[in-house]
């Protein structure tokens, strides 16, 4: 999904602002979201982690880029305990009216009226898993990325689209994203490291980006010689 | 009207809906904080790195399976499903990022610092590395590659900086002092 949140090689931002760097949680409500995550985990709200990510990906943009990392994170999960039907929306408005909040105030959550579903229930913790095919690359391969925007969650954020690096390592099995974040099961995929140099990437030189990338999103790419 | 950040009120009104729903307790959300304050953090990573700068042998492991190297530490914090520990030389310098959303190595460096997760840090670092890291402090010779990491799956990468130039007779516990969370992530020189 080509959402804000995918920020790689975006223009505009300025300067990378250290202020408040060392403390862990800013203000209580911090961790008490950091907790609450957990919580929805536990609760059922989702089994992946990927569904919780695709939710924080959907939130409001403009929350995403002023709420903070724990706005962000409260977006997410509201937006799934609504649509696991933990919390209402109704009741939730009630309680923060209550707490004196004004109607005004934005809202991070973007509940779906038509959310996809649960899922499964995964069989083993993590997100290591076999994959029954032998992998399509190996160390070396040059290979090109897919050029295609998906409507979803994916982990080829959208400046590596469509361009060719070299596979650097092959790291095994592991549960897919883009469908584990949907609730369309675990489809495990064979993820591997690959590194593209500045040029191939930004036309510029002196540096390189390596990214992990499911077995999917590659296809080999035949050499010229 | 309260003072409060709109997000911070929300997020105590869903505390406390998930309270009376038996969902959480408010001692719950205490210990985890604390946890995650105390005993969680980047002391982790810098025990991995004095150690590899002292023992060879330690740090040809960290380098080939860091994940099986962690594993017997067994850090608190988790989510370190696979790690790989990229080593910083007069050659060639590493930063880490996660231009997607924040990850990061929790088990050994605990918790993200807030610039981490923030969008100039996420949005700069692979387009223009030379020049985020030279704002950060870190000016590079044009003949020093940069190495960016993005790390788009469940694979989580941490840096090993270079040791510092006076490590001749220093202690393992004197050079755990020495590494900085920014040093482990990339942008910083111990």
């Amino acid at each position: 999904m080509d959402g804000v949140h995918d920020l790689g090689g975006k223009p505009g931002f300025g300067k990378v602002d250290k202020t408040g760097e060392d403390e862990v949680f800013h203000e209580r409500w911090e961790g008490a979201v950091f907790t609450m995550v957990g919580a929805g985990s536990v609760a059922g709200a989702w089994y992946h982690s990927d569904q919780f990510r695709h939710a924080v990906e959907r939130i409001a943009p403009e929350a995403y880029l002023t709420h903070g990392y724990y706005g962000r994170w409260l977006g997410g999960l509201e937006t799934l305990l609504v649509e696991a039907g933990i919390v209402s929306r109704d009741e939730l408005e009630k309680k923060v009216a209550e707490m004196g909040g004004a109607d005004t105030d934005l809202v991070a959550a973007n509940p779906s009226d038509d959310p996809d579903p649960l899922g499964e229930k995964p069989a083993k913790p993590g997100a290591r898993r076999s994959v029954k095919t032998q992998p399509l690359f190996s160390v070396g391969d040059r290979v090109r990325t897919s050029k295609d925007s998906v409507p979803g969650h994916t982990r080829l954020p959208a400046y590596a689209r469509d361009k060719v690096g070299e596979v650097i390592s092959c790291h095994g099995g592991w549960v897919y994203p883009d469908t584990a974040a949907h609730g369309r099961g675990e489809d495990p995929q064979h993820l591997f490291t690959v590194r593209f140099t500045s040029e191939a990437l930004w036309n510029k030189a002196g540096f390189s980006v390596s990214l992990d990338l499911f077995e999917p999103y590659l296809a080999l790419e035949e050499s010229d010689v | 009207m309260s003072d409060a950040k709109p997000q911070a009120l929300r997020a105590e009104a869903l505390e406390s809906l998930l309270i009376e729903k038996g969902l959480l307790t408010s001692e719950l959300v205490d210990e985890v904080v604390h946890r995650y304050s105390e005993r969680v953090g980047p002391m982790n990573g810098a025990r991995l790195v004095a150690r590899a700068w002292l023992e060879p042998e330690f740090k040809k492991s960290l380098l080939e399976d860091a994940t099986a190297v962690v594993a017997d530490y067994n850090f608190e914090g988790g989510e370190v499903q696979k790690l790989v520990v990229v080593e910083n030389t007069p050659e060639i310098h590493n930063a880490v990022v996660c231009t997607l959303c924040s990850c990061y190595p929790w088990g050994v460096l605990g918790l993200p610092p807030k610039w981490y997760k923030d969008p100039a840090y996420r949005a700069r670092i692979v387009s223009e590395p030379r020049e985020v890291l030279t704002e950060m402090g870190v000016e590079l010779d044009d003949d020093i590659e940069i190495r960016v990491w993005d790390s788009s799956a469940e694979v989580r990468y941490m840096v090993l900086p270079m040791p510092p130039q006076d490590i001749e007779g220093k202690s393992l516990k004197e050079l755990e002092t020495r590494v900085t969370r920014d040093s482990m992530i990339g942008v910083q020189r111990v």
